[in-house]
């Protein structure tokens, strides 16, 4: 069969892998409860996508898609910057990182 | 064949990494680990040749996001001792809930294009700096220009949250 053949050197294999990488990082988000490695593995997901939207720019030929994984980086990179600055400010209030103990925000 | 091989290794070595940072009870273990698998899918923007991407993957998530991350992980002085673990049940939880996650996500994926597609590209040209900084200069130039604004946001929001208040203080 045509799969079997071109596992590896076809575009799907690289769909799998990020699949594999959002599941991988869905299931570290559900199941740490350190926050920092809670934020790397939303990094994780969105480097995930990003790896789909290459593949499906490379497939159509089309550069709409990789532009739009610079926005997605850029977001990211805003994102981290604040999330940890969040998580710094609550660890002097808590003395914690444990994620159980951020219901305190809603104060 | 060759490229075959290597794109196989590439691909199980980056899943490898990857579940060695969900797994790795250490905090600046998986950050490592992190950065490893940034850059084996730094390795897969390359194969697909989008060059752009692959230097600004490099630069900013291994380079500036990850150190940002370990400098905080430094600076809050954590170790083994203090880990919070989850409970066997939610673990188990969490494992089959991404696992069916994955099955839905292939299943979606399996029946659609492109099989057998090789990653030779139709248009090479797509990921060079030249294409993209035309497209980024012309047609997407406003939401450019946002994304700056969107930077200074950041920037004034972190220091203002990660400053020590002085009036506390005294």
């Amino acid at each position: 069969m045509q799969a079997n053949m071109s596992i590896g050197t076809s575009l799907d294999f690289f769909l799998f892998v990020a699949i594999a990488l959002f599941a991988i990082g869905a299931i570290g988000a559900m199941t740490r409860k350190n926050m920092i490695v809670l934020l790397m593995c939303i990094e994780l997901m969105l480097n995930a996508v990003n790896l789909m939207l290459v593949t499906f720019s490379t497939y159509y030929g089309n550069g709409d898609a990789q532009i739009f994984v610079f926005f997605t980086m850029v977001v990211a990179a805003a994102e981290a910057t604040v999330g940890l600055s969040i998580i710094i400010m609550a660890y002097r209030n808590l003395k914690s990182i444990d994620i159980d103990m951020y219901n305190q925000l809603k104060n | 064949m060759s490229l075959q091989i290597i794109s196989i290794i590439l691909g199980s070595l980056t899943l490898a990494t990857a579940l060695l940072v969900v797994l790795s009870k250490h905090p600046v273990r998986s950050v490592i680990y992190l950065v490893v698998t940034f850059f084996l899918i730094t390795s897969m923007y390359i194969m697909m040749n989008a060059q752009f991407l692959a230097i600004v993957n490099m630069i900013v998530y291994a380079g500036a996001i990850m150190v940002l991350f370990l400098f905080v992980l430094m600076l809050l002085n954590l170790n083994k001792e203090i880990e919070p673990v989850n409970t066997r049940t939610a673990q188990f939880t969490a494992l089959i809930a991404g696992g069916s996650l994955f099955l839905i996500l292939i299943t979606a994926l399996k029946d659609t294009l492109i099989l057998g597609e090789s990653f030779r590209q139709k248009n090479e040209q797509i990921g060079l700096v030249k294409e993209l900084g035309n497209l980024l200069f012309t047609k997407y130039v406003v939401a450019f220009e946002i994304t700056s604004i969107l930077f200074i946001a950041a920037m004034v929001g972190a220091i203002l949250l990660a400053k020590r208040e002085k009036q506390i203080i005294e």
